[in-house]
């Protein structure tokens, strides 16, 4: 069993970094995380594995010092909150555009705008479905756990190295501030060169030796016909990415006449909604994406067979449920799907989420079938 | 007194005639082709080819590195 | 002497370094980009550099910079090359780490990132194309662009009242403690070049003992941009852009020891 300790998530985000071997954090300061580059600050890790942490000037140059360390085949690494990350998006796609592997972490607040500095998940667009310009699809983690904001600061660099393509761990301001126990990984040795080379194959920056031909890091290509084909590499790779990657979480679905979809902090929140509606006789699961991207729409389209309804439970406007929505057209079902979920920094209680669905499913309830749109 | 002679050759085919070269020449070795190259440009060329001291000026100004600069004493 | 007696590999005194690819540049002809990269690759080659070297490509005319020298190379985005730089040489500090980029990228969209890279006193090379004018977007008007000077976006010249005053941002750059040599060249004649040349192989020597920053800003011309002939736009950055640019030595220091001239 590895250390156990009572951390902040966002200070777990740190930890996990430095124990995970990573090379390099490049941030900016935004509530509410902060903490991150706070706690990287006062742990030294240069000290302890040569981590290297740096305060940007900008998200803007935090994301390019990232394209720079990542493109020289480094672990690196940067987190911000919502806004900072619109900052980043060029960026982004310019890391996804030269198939770099980073970590992006983005502590979400409320928005549009400066919004607040309360939790939300309305950044789940920008996220999922690119958020910067052009075709490209980041990996989406979204950890619903300070436990989980540890495991998968790992597992991201993982799945960013072995697609060669940005992971995003998607969070949210409560998971970000919130306490728990959690159990360290134990530190991994960070990669010399030559061991990203045996990994990856030779690509990163690192100095042309006699031996091998330059390498470029670059996104540009003038001939349509050559970047048309890497438009197709990368459709492939997010496709394998969707067979192979998509994680997720059931929690009293077998016998579930509706099914809740919620991930990160809502998620945990529903897991007491399905306690509530089900002492209530009502037959309510949870499925809890871990994966946003790849989006687990396998799982909702064997569910949709036997559901009456989804309610997609998001502290946004709605906006996962459209992705719900597709699987179950995609599935060839009609079954309804809802959403329900409370904005600008307020977090729904799990009562509101019960009363949503009663609401929002009376006809389901009353009469027991689905309906035709 | 030894006397130098240089000689520049041109890279035909990769000049564009910007005719940096023939100004930099402190001989008037240089000009710039009646001749095009197979892009059209106007290409340099020795038109006073014993006038040349190989002092490379004219390799230094070019943009396109298409000249390579020879001398000896003679 | 025939020619072909003179001309044999013993009697050669100038000609192309290893470390220029043959791939022709699609620079306009007389384009400076090209004799600057040809210093660069020189003294990367003379220098003993390549397998050390990273170099960052701009946006803008130098985006393919990345075509012609036989190094490892990363396109930045527009302005963000010091930033791409600085990850570069804190987790490479044994590499020599370069960028290379035109006026509208450094001092335009890029100011903040130059401004701060400097200013940390980053163990990089900056080399500054400035030729008053947008090149390859179609000649528009740059930080840089002098008063009075036409432009795409300026068809009347370049109003200070409209459109703000020429940036001598070199001359802010040298001002940072975090930079160890400034300097100002062109490219413009053999002597100019030749100088140039020394001073970008001083500040590649400052930025291998680790001084800080070195910036070499060269005085260019965009001949295409400017609408006149190579041989023209050379004598019209004499006349009009090395007044207010003026040539030479900013700063000459070690980071941190703050001898600025200006």
């Amino acid at each position: 069993m590895g250390e156990l300790k009572l951390m902040k998530g966002n200070e777990v985000l740190a930890e996990a970094a430095i124990r995970c071997g990573c090379d390099g954090y490049f941030g900016y300061p935004i509530t509410p995380q902060s903490e991150v580059m706070e706690t990287l600050m006062a742990r030294q890790p240069w000290n302890e594995t040569g981590m290297v942490v740096l305060q940007a000037e900008s998200e803007v140059a935090s994301i390019n010092m990232v394209y720079g360390g990542a493109g020289a085949g480094k672990k690196v690494m940067t987190s911000s909150s919502s806004p900072g990350i619109s900052l980043m998006a060029e960026g982004i796609s310019y890391i996804a555009g030269s198939e770099l592997p980073c970590l992006i972490v983005n502590v979400q607040r409320g928005g549009p705008g400066l919004g607040t500095i309360q939790p939300s998940q309305a950044d789940y667009f920008q996220a999922v479905k690119g958020g910067g310009h052009g075709d490209y699809k980041l990996i989406v983690l979204a950890p619903a756990s300070v436990q989980e904001m540890n495991d998968f600061v790992d597992l991201s660099f993982e799945l960013a190295f072995k697609y060669r393509n940005p992971a995003m761990i998607l969070t949210d301001g409560a998971l970000g501030q919130m306490m728990e126990k959690v159990e360290l990984a134990d530190f991994k040795p960070r990669w010399t060169d030559e061991e990203i080379e045996e990994k990856s194959g030779s690509w990163a920056t690192t100095g042309k030796p006699s031996s091998r031909k330059k390498n470029i890091v670059t996104s540009l290509e003038m001939d349509s016909n050559i970047m048309e084909a890497n438009n197709h590499r990368f459709q492939e790779k997010y496709k394998k990415m969707e067979e192979d990657e998509v994680r997720y979480e059931l929690f009293h679905c077998d016998d579930a006449d509706f099914i809740i979809v919620a991930y990160g902090s809502s998620s945990r929140i529903c897991q007491k909604s399905v306690e509530i509606a089900r002492s209530k006789g009502l037959k309510v699961g949870l499925l809890r994406p871990i994966t946003l991207f790849p989006f687990p729409n396998k799982i909702i389209a064997e569910l949709a067979r036997k559901a009456k309804g989804f309610l997609s439970v998001e502290m946004s406007s709605g906006q996962m449920v459209e992705d719900i929505k597709l699987a179950v057209y995609e599935a060839g079902r009609n079954t309804r799907v809802n959403h329900f979920g409370r904005t600008g920094g307020i977090i729904h209680t799990p009562e509101e989420v019960v009363e949503a669905l009663e609401d929002k499913f009376s006809w389901e309830l009353n009469y027991g079938v689905k309906r035709s749109y | 007194m030894a006397k130098v002679q240089g000689a520049v050759v041109v890279n035909i085919e990769e000049c564009k005639g910007c005719g940096l070269c023939v100004v930099a020449c402190p001989h008037d070795v240089l000009q710039l082709n009646k001749e095009v190259n197979s892009k059209g440009y106007h290409y340099s060329y020795m038109a006073n080819p014993n006038a040349c001291v190989g002092c490379a000026h004219c390799g230094v100004v070019c943009p396109d590195t298409c000249i390579t600069v020879y001398r000896a004493k003679v | 002497m025939e020619l072909k007696d003179l001309i044999k590999p013993e009697n050669l005194v100038y000609g192309k370094t290893k470390i220029l690819e043959d791939e022709p540049m699609h620079y306009c002809p007389g384009c400076s980009h090209g004799v600057v990269h040809k210093l660069l690759a020189e003294l990367i080659g003379e220098m003993g550099l390549q397998e050390k070297t990273i170099g960052i490509a701009p946006v803008g005319c130098a985006v393919f910079a990345y075509k012609y020298l036989d190094i490892d190379w990363q396109e930045a985005a527009h302005g963000r090359a010091p930033a791409v730089a600085t990850a570069l040489i804190r987790l490479k500090p044994d590499n020599f780490v370069f960028t290379y980029q035109g006026d509208g990228d450094l001092a335009s969209i890029g100011a903040a990132e130059i401004m701060h890279a400097c200013n940390r006193g980053e163990n990089i090379l900056v080399i500054f194309i400035n030729n008053g004018i947008y090149g390859m977007t179609g000649g528009q008007m740059a930080p840089t662009t002098i008063e009075g000077m036409v432009t795409s976006t300026t068809p009347g010249g370049r109003n200070v009242d409209l459109n703000g005053y020429p940036m001598k941002i070199t001359n802010l750059i040298a001002q940072l403690p975090g930079t160890s040599y400034v300097t100002r060249q062109a490219v413009h004649t053999a002597s100019a070049a030749r100088k140039c040349k020394r001073s970008i192989k001083k500040a590649i020597e400052n930025v291998l003992d680790k001084k800080g920053t070195s910036f070499v800003e060269v005085v260019s011309t965009c001949n295409s941009g400017w609408k006149m002939t190579p041989v023209g736009a050379n004598t019209w950055m004499e006349d009009n852009m090395i007044p207010y640019y003026p040539l030479g030595d900013l700063k000459d220091s070690v980071k941190g020891e703050n001898s600025s001239e200006n």
